[in-house]
């Protein structure tokens, strides 16, 4: 155990289980009170289920923190300029750097969005790194999301909760504040108006409605922005100008923070049947009339096959080493990397270059021999739509069971905002934990949990 | 405000004060249906309570045959009907959830209680447990102890902006047309007639109707008088005081319409036709109201609402 940790190991060692375990309780009922994703027990209904929370923080020391912030900010600022350059001039094409094929054949990328500048050069407004550590010294990045990354909402919560459950622990750890995400959000959607809109833009967030699974979060942060909820059906487009429907009128609409896919955003110009999106957004766009946080076609930069480029990519931009390793990965569609790959499936984590959620994936370790051949053949099949990884180490987090505490492994995504005028994290972010002994797929759908996650004052400093 | 949010608010606020409703009709008939027949009881109560919800054409195609636990079941579980108290809190709590952030967390919590709790009154009822008059009589109760937490939620909590207006509104809206609906299957009981007082037949009619609209005890504090039909008419249709009464909903409805008009700086057709519905409403006594006929009043007073309703969409809530 990490010395940031000793004082929680001294409160876990000092509190009774029955208190552990009353807390937990407490928890849970916060939790189906506040109504994330509207807990429904006994209902089958599985758009509405609570996520499992631990009530024991995962703990980080601030000068971890420096160094990770500073790593996720260069990463970040090194995506925006791919997206830029990608959708504009293609210099790092030309350069022969990254292969064209991993990016015009990929679906995410949208050559509508090709010879036209979003406004501020912003494409990633806010992007979800996931950050895994498997030593001391060591962050890596497992993935960049740069689509319309969601959890936020739970690291908010999180901490309202613990602040509740465990007050005195909060005192005697000096705990970085992430309350003040929403006003971060808020100055950066803001920053990022189109520059005709005037001194106070309207901003909406866009929903794809009360079935999607991350609703709650998507009213949670237009309720602490002060911002409408809009459906697609709430918005039209006149002019190539965006409105919303008040019960005053239309309503002129300046920043879009969408949390809808770009397949469902204008029927007119993505999927035709997507009920939805705004017929003539995409025109609305490309004239400048409103601004899409994030832009779209930002998921080429999710791509796993894009990713073994992301060292490359920060160098070529900024000119800087990489302050954040990049997992050591094969790309499948080199011939040796195939080939060292199918040799050594039951060591390897293999996945689409494509998927999310922790879907489509093969955990060589924990994979039966009959699942791997299986894998092997739809590798073979398809190599460059796979990428493989060592099955790392994962570090582990302390964690309450019934039966006691145990370690389990744990992964971290902070929050990264881009605006006109910089980018900025909160400390802190959401960790998810594998709640299965063993496991490494800490996805809610696949039965992790999420914990609190405190930035701390180290002990050498002299916190009070 | 978003149109579909005000939409979704008058909606969610109809269906729990229909809920409501509905269970008070429920509770009436059974009353009445206990009756021996010597003192007007019979099967007519279910019929009338199937029209006082508006379900009547819906239950004849569903059911055909009249018959005190079938009409039950049709007017508490049944998904069929439109009207019945499981659709009535379903619907309101998808209107509000689809609006969560324009929701207080009190409102959020009694309709979302609400529905929880119905869902497993429906899923014991599926498990053929036997609803007697008891499991019954808990189960309307808890039906209006929910509407009456709705409402106490929204008034005790709500930000007073046109959220609140238009939410108010729905609740005044629908039981304009509650209480229009029962007066209307009930009117030829209300007629003054030359039978005499306190022998009459209907007497338990009127105070069960006094009792649907929770006014027995008002009845007497007003009138300080015996159960008389044309004062039970007077009550629900012209008397300010009574909450549920005609013009006591269209003052209110008035005064909702007009606080939306004063915010937005703008009047419209809904307001104006509201001004003069209450201003004939305030203009009328039960004496001509019963020479031009009982009946001919109500059916244009349901029109009448029926064209606010429209008004208020058109000019507010259309998406």
């Amino acid at each position: 155990m990490r010395s940031v940790y000793q004082r929680v190991q001294s409160w876990l060692e000092t509190s009774p289980p029955a208190l552990l375990a009353s807390r937990r309780e407490q928890a849970e009922l916060m939790f189906r009170r506040i109504g994330i994703t509207f807990a429904v027990y006994g209902d089958k209904d599985s758009t509405e289920r609570l996520i499992p929370f631990d009530i024991i923080p995962r703990l980080l020391a601030r000068s971890e923190w420096l160094r990770l912030e500073a790593g996720l900010v260069q990463r970040v600022r090194a995506l925006n300029m791919f997206l830029a350059d990608l959708y504009g001039r293609g210099e790092i094409l030309k350069a022969g750097l990254i292969p064209h094929d991993i990016i015009y054949r990929n679906q995410h990328f949208r050559p509508e969005m090709a010879h036209w500048r979003v406004p501020h050069d912003v494409y990633v407004h806010i992007a979800g790194i996931d950050i895994v550590r498997v030593d001391e010294n060591d962050f890596y990045v497992l993935e960049d999301n740069a689509r319309t990354p969601s959890g936020v909402s739970y690291m908010l919560e999180n901490r309202e909760v613990m602040m509740r459950l465990w007050p005195d622990l909060f005192s005697r750890h000096s705990v970085a504040p992430v309350e003040n995400y929403p006003d971060e959000l808020l100055a950066c959607l803001r920053s990022v108006a189109p520059p005709m809109a005037g001194g106070e833009p309207t901003i909406v967030v866009l929903t794809p409605g009360q079935y999607n699974s991350a609703y709650y979060e998507h009213s949670f942060l237009a309720d602490k922005l002060g911002v409408e909820l809009v459906e697609g059906r709430d918005l039209f487009v006149d002019d190539n100008k965006v409105f919303m429907r008040t019960t005053r009128g239309p309503k002129r609409v300046d920043v879009i923070y969408r949390r809808l896919d770009d397949d469902f955003l204008d029927p007119a110009v993505f999927r035709a049947d997507s009920a939805l999106g705004v017929a003539g957004l995409m025109s609305a766009y490309t004239s400048g009339h409103v601004t899409l946080a994030n832009a779209v076609g930002t998921g080429i930069a999710d791509d796993k096959a894009v990713y073994t480029y992301m060292p490359e990519i920060i160098r070529f931009y900024l000119g800087e080493e990489p302050l954040l390793k990049n997992v050591p990965t094969w790309r499948c569609r080199e011939p040796e990397a195939l080939a060292y790959v199918l040799d050594h499936l039951s060591e390897l984590v293999v996945k689409e270059v494509n998927g999310s959620g922790g879907y489509g994936m093969l955990v060589g370790p924990h994979a039966s021999k009959a699942e791997i051949a299986e894998f092997a053949l739809k590798l073979k099949n398809n190599a460059s739509n796979f990428i493989a990884q060592p099955t790392l180490s994962l570090s582990t987090c302390p964690t309450w069971f019934e039966k006691g505490i145990a370690p389990r492994h744990v992964d971290l995504r902070p929050f990264v905002l881009t605006g006109a005028d910089g980018v900025r994290v909160v400390p802190g972010g959401l960790t998810r934990v594998a709640l299965k002994e063993g496991s490494l797929v800490v996805n809610s759908s696949q039965g992790g949990g999420t914990k609190d996650t405190w930035v701390v004052d180290d002990i050498s400093g002299g916190a009070m | 405000m978003l149109a579909r949010t005000a939409d979704n608010l008058f909606w969610l606020a109809r269906y729990m004060e229909r809920a409501d409703f509905v269970a008070r009709i429920v509770d009436a008939a059974l009353r009445l249906s206990a009756l021996p027949k010597a003192y007007g009881g019979d099967n007519g109560e279910w019929e009338s309570a199937l029209s006082s919800a508006g379900a009547f054409e819906r239950y004849n195609e569903v059911h055909g045959i009249i018959d005190a636990r079938r009409v039950i079941d049709f007017l508490v579980f049944d998904e069929r009907n439109s009207s019945s108290i499981i659709n009535c809190i379903e619907q309101g709590r998808t209107n509000g959830r689809a609006v969560r952030t324009a929701l207080t967390v009190e409102m959020w919590r009694s309709v979302n209680d609400g529905w929880l709790n119905l869902r497993y009154y429906q899923a014991m009822r599926q498990e053929g447990v036997d609803y007697d008059r008891e499991r019954l009589a808990e189960l309307i109760e808890f039906v209006k102890k929910t509407s009456l937490d709705f409402d106490g939620s929204a008034y005790r909590t709500m930000l007073r902006n046109d959220a609140y207006f238009f939410q108010r509104l729905g609740l005044y809206v629908e039981r304009a047309d509650n209480t229009a609906r029962l007066l209307d299957v009930k009117y030829n009981i209300l007629l003054p007639d030359t039978e005499v007082v306190g022998g009459s037949l209907d007497y338990f009619q009127w105070t069960a109707l006094l009792r649907a609209v929770s006014a027995h005890t008002a009845y007497y504090w007003v009138y300080r008088d015996g159960v008389k039909p044309w004062l039970v008419a007077d009550l629900l249709i012209l008397r300010e005081e009574m909450p549920r009464s005609l013009i006591g909903c269209y003052e209110n409805i008035v005064r909702f319409l007009d606080a939306i008009g004063r915010a937005y700086g703008r009047q419209g057709a809904a307001q104006r036709h509201a001004r003069n519905v209450y201003s004939r409403l305030s203009h009328a006594n039960m004496k001509d109201i019963f020479n031009a006929g009982l009946h001919e009043f109500i059916t244009g007073f349901v029109e009448d609402n029926n064209l606010l309703g429209t008004e208020i969409t058109h000019q507010y809530l259309t998406y």
